[in-house]
């Protein structure tokens, strides 16, 4: 079989939580395909299942039903050890709030993931320091976290994201820590490296500037899909969303 | 089903491996690092140890002296007072497994992305105990020796110069050193062990939380 067009599948995902005596279902059978070197963005206000769905794409929890199939491989099969590696090796993740290691430089925190991998030092600073320039922060290579500024942080978060050349970037909210014009540099970022080096971009937002340069964008409410967008039909609907935006 | 197949043609095919640990003198690095930026925060903990400790070493010579010097003394009363020296001790360590704690709450979120990253459960672990080793190895240096200087003045005071150094046999004194110092550091270590294991036990999904 030649590469699965595939890179994602849920199917009839199902996740409950438990608190006290009700059940909270947060998700509620999501069946989604996400096609490789796809860009998309699940979109939904908060508490829609958003962030529970990116979990379990992320291999980060479990689904109390259903599974998630990450280049044909169900994730629920596999082992910690097993799990640690698709975390480190076939994801990369994004965070709302950064996450870098504070007492780690750029170039460090860059350079863990691929320590994890299993590269020698020397491997994994060269290809630290061309991740850092590609981001551009080639010049902020030895800069703590604290010393650089949110968006150059995010920046960091994505060349960290990329070390282990993954198939799958995930990102939570990428913008929501970051002013607007600092969100859209990173948006475009994204799209940059979704176009240049065919990485799938998955992201959980509902910054709506991310419609722009989305394939396709997954409507969520109450833990079921609403509706799937294309971009063809979403770009009718850029001009209104942006008035919407100023608001 | 044939789920296990799928699991080992994705072996072969090399879609799934496993994962390295962190070399040591990275690992090392981290943690000192660690250590340097919440310096305030880990002498706090590590103050457990270091005031055990000092105690500790402070009876023993106290158990030393006396028994040199004083001919008639009760043996119970050196047995007492290892006895409380133990228990200030055993206090020291639910202190820093206190702080520990803290430490493991405080660092959710750093936890949780190291995961993302591809940390196993037993890297976070071994990270905490690599911590409290060197902090009960520094805390405990300092704690034997800050015992050591402040037994030594008040005996000298108290007895004189000549009457209190021939009761202070020197092996016997490197020997408390030494045992002092393996207590300290196995203590620390041992206070580590539970909230290490909290720790890795934390979700990656942790990384994701906002609130604190």
């Amino acid at each position: 079989m030649a590469v699965a067009e595939y890179i994602v599948r849920t199917k009839d995902l199902v996740k409950e939580y438990v608190m006290g005596d009700t059940v909270l279902r947060a998700l509620d059978g999501v069946s989604l395909d996400i096609r490789r070197g796809e860009y998309i963005s699940i979109m939904g206000p908060s508490g829609s299942g958003k962030t529970t769905l990116f979990n379990m794409i992320g291999g980060l929890d479990r689904p109390t039903s259903g599974s998630v199939f990450i280049d044909e491989v169900d994730i629920a099969q596999l082992d910690a050890y097993e799990l640690a590696w698709l975390r480190c090796r076939r994801i990369g993740y994004i965070f709302q709030t950064f996450n870098l290691i504070p007492v780690m430089t750029a170039l460090e925190n860059v350079t863990l993931p691929m320590i994890f991998a299993g590269l020698t030092t020397d491997e994994a600073i060269e290809k630290g320091v061309e991740l850092l320039k590609l981001v551009g922060l080639g010049d902020r290579l030895h800069h703590k976290p604290n010393e650089l500024s949110g968006g150059q942080q995010q920046r960091v978060a994505i060349a960290r994201a990329l070390a282990n050349d993954p198939g799958i970037v995930l990102a939570d909210e990428p913008t929501g820590n970051l002013d607007l014009r600092t969100g859209k540099e990173i948006i475009n970022l994204l799209k940059k490296l979704n176009r240049e080096k065919g990485v799938t971009i998955i992201s959980a937002t509902h910054d709506l500037k991310m419609i722009d340069v989305s394939d396709r964008v997954v409507w969520i409410r109450d833990g079921k899909i609403e509706r799937i967008e294309e971009r063809e039909k979403l770009e009718l609907k850029v001009g209104e969303i942006e008035g919407e935006e100023v608001g | 089903m044939k789920r296990k197949g799928r699991i080992s043609e994705a072996y072969k095919e090399g879609k799934i491996g496993r994962i390295s640990q962190l070399p040591l003198r990275i690992a090392l690095k981290f943690t000192l690092q660690n250590i340097r930026i919440r310096f305030g925060r880990e002498i706090l903990a590590a103050g457990g140890t270091l005031l055990g400790t000092a105690f500790l070493m402070s009876t023993f010579m106290q158990n030393r002296v006396l028994h040199a010097v004083e001919k008639n003394l009760p043996p119970d009363i050196q047995a007492r007072a290892t006895w409380i020296a133990v228990v200030a001790l055993v206090v020291c360590t639910i202190g820093i497994t206190n702080s520990m704690l803290i430490a493991v709450s405080e660092r959710f979120r750093e936890i949780g992305t190291m995961k993302c990253l591809g940390a196993l459960d037993s890297l976070i672990v071994r990270l905490f105990l690599l911590e409290a080793l060197i902090l009960g190895v520094g805390a405990s240096i300092g704690g034997s020796i800050l015992g050591f200087i402040f037994s030594f003045l008040a005996y000298w005071g108290k007895y004189g110069w000549k009457k209190f150094i021939h009761a202070l046999p020197v092996g016997g004194t490197i020997h408390d050193f030494l045992l002092v110092f393996a207590i300290g550091v196995v203590l620390t270590v041992i206070a580590t062990i539970w909230p290490a294991y909290r720790a890795s036990r934390l979700p990656a999904a942790a990384a994701l939380r906002v609130e604190v």
